[in-house]
């Protein structure tokens, strides 16, 4: 693949930012564009825009077949088995919450367990802590080793007979960790729990198969894998599907209403009350095409690449830190420089025209893990060259030099 | 690097590197914990009001150079004035961040700071003690109870 010629498909990709061309770097909180993806979702409200399932006249069909055709293309992007096992999403957020609420408190009873680990982002942490409140359930962590990684005899020891959920990241939005899904869904079956995949750092970098992995509940945000935002899927195992009740009520969800009782419509829609985001669902759709057209292998190990450039680079400079593993990772390094703080690393970088991420990444327990308040991140995707490395390693050895002497005046 | 040079200016990196004020009280009546979630800067300012009058002021936190310079000058501005005069000060700093010329008594130090209204996305660092300042106050007055983060 190319990534220069691949970054010619997204517009807002050549501009300047203070002066500089813009080098962007912050593709874990949300990736850019490309031109297709932008054409679909204009075309639709150009010339096919209707609400869904319910229309007799023809922009109704229109709308319909490209919504459910955008369900069929993120079934078969995870190679679920039947496109009813995909729920559209406001986002991995929203579809986590789905599964916490609708599965698990229906579910969960005292003294059962869920088990997470230390790396979660928020909302594979949260939904969690209030599922367990809410049931009596507890809430365990897998440990991470000094790299961020977990071990599978950790694995085995956390999970246990009592334990009904595990809930873990496919990849770490801070330290870049790829966990082993497959053998802890394996390690989670043999215990009798189910598994709860966060993919919203995974789906958009590596070929992902749920069948493969055994996965019971995948999770994917549409924004971070070149569609638009307020999209996401929840992928499901149809009898865990089945059985949950679902979590909103209203228009779209219904098959028969009565005064005092209702019944649902069947997968997927008893999950998706309320008109849908349609025009989204179009957009990740065409976002698939784009990512299927270069190949997720391709793009994985243009990321690897990349990612061992950047440490390469990055490590070469007196007083970084690097966290997270050295290899078996997504295409981010997250790093502190010395004793600058994050924001003003940023702030540097920004005047330089380069973006990236300071803060503590919606992941607090894992910055106290770390024993830092907050961190930097550099996050690649398959429009970021080796170029653009340089350029962030140039303007971080600029940015050293800036703190480690006071500007005259 | 001159639109830079503008935002952490001489000053600005002297209070950064060699904060005033960081410390405890062991006399306060009053104890703000303010913290910014988005970022995860935060300050803990005590302030010792007596008569009125900001006797002393101590902080401890974690954030950028922005925020703890900042947290910095704001100690040293109100040391000794009535709690008007403070409020009045953290009003004048908000005027600051919206790029509109203020003054901190016969303190200078704090109008460095009007650099960072140049950066939209750091004008809450700069904020976070000041607003601890103003709660802190309002909290001395009977205003506010249990101020917590």
């Amino acid at each position: 693949m190319d990534p220069i010629a691949l970054k010619s498909e997204f517009p807002i990709l050549h501009q300047e930012i203070n002066g500089h061309p813009l080098v962007y770097l912050d593709n874990a909180a949300t990736t850019q564009k490309p031109r297709s993806v932008i054409e679909a979702i204009k075309r639709y409200y150009e010339w096919d825009n209707a609400n869904v399932h319910r229309g007799v006249h023809t922009l109704g069909s229109r709308a319909t077949d490209a919504y459910e055709g955008a369900r069929e293309k993120v079934a078969r992007f995870l190679n679920a088995p039947a496109s009813r096992q995909i729920i559209f999403t406001r986002g991995t957020t929203t579809a986590l919450n789905i599964v916490a609420s609708g599965y698990a408190r229906q579910t969960l009873r005292e003294g059962d367990e869920i088990v997470i680990t230390a790396m979660e982002h928020h909302s594979n942490l949260i939904p969690w802590q209030q599922a367990a409140k809410a049931t009596g359930a507890t809430l365990k962590y897998i440990p991470l080793q000094p790299d961020g990684t977990i071990t599978l005899e950790d694995v085995e020891a956390t999970v246990t007979a009592k334990t009904k959920i595990v809930a873990i990241a496919y990849a770490s939005n801070v330290l870049g960790t790829i966990n082993p899904i497959a053998k802890i869904a394996e390690i989670a079956h043999r215990k009798g729990a189910i598994i709860v995949v966060d993919g919203a750092q995974s789906t958009p970098h590596m070929k992902v198969d749920v069948q493969a992995l055994d996965v019971d509940f995948y999770t994917l945000s549409g924004h971070k894998m070149c569609g638009p935002t307020g999209i996401g899927a929840l992928y499901g195992k149809e009898q865990l599907l089945e059985n949950m009740e679902p979590i909103e009520f209203g228009g779209e969800m219904i098959d028969f209403v009565e005064l005092y009782d209702s019944t649902w419509k069947e997968l997927p829609w008893k999950f998706e009350g309320g008109t849908p985001m349609i025009a989204g669902a179009v957009g990740l759709g065409a976002a698939i095409d784009f990512l299927e057209q270069i190949g997720l292998d391709n793009i994985h190990e243009h990321e690897i690449k990349l990612t061992q450039y950047a440490i390469e680079r990055l490590s070469a400079i007196e007083g970084l830190t690097i966290y997270g593993p050295r290899k078996e990772r997504v295409g981010l390094v997250t790093f502190n420089l010395g004793d600058v703080h994050p924001h003003d690393v940023a702030t540097v970088l920004d005047t330089e025209g380069i973006a990236v991420r300071a803060g503590h990444h919606c992941a607090q327990p894992l910055m106290r893990w770390l024993k830092v308040s907050a961190t930097a991140r550099a996050s690649f995707y398959l429009y970021n060259t080796e170029h653009d490395v340089d350029r962030l390693a140039e303007s971080l050895v600029k940015t050293k030099e800036f703190f480690g002497y006071e500007p005259i005046r | 690097m001159s639109q830079l040079d503008d935002l952490y200016r001489r000053v600005i990196m002297d209070h950064y590197k060699t904060p005033r004020n960081r410390g405890e009280l062991d006399n306060e009546s009053v104890t703000v914990n303010l913290n910014n979630p988005t970022c995860g800067d935060r300050i803990s300012l005590q302030l010792q009001l007596e008569d009125g009058i900001v006797r002393n002021a101590k902080f401890t936190g974690e954030g950028c150079s922005i925020s703890m310079s900042s947290a910095s000058m704001m100690t040293e501005a109100v040391m000794g004035k009535t709690a008007e005069e403070a409020l009045q000060m953290a009003d004048n700093f908000s005027a600051l961040m919206k790029g509109e010329p203020a003054t901190f008594g016969d303190y200078e130090d704090v109008e460095a700071l009007s650099g960072v209204n140049k950066f939209p996305a750091r004008i809450k660092c700069a904020t976070l003690a000041w607003n601890a300042l103003r709660k802190g106050v309002e909290h001395g007055k009977g205003k506010h109870e249990g101020i917590e983060e």
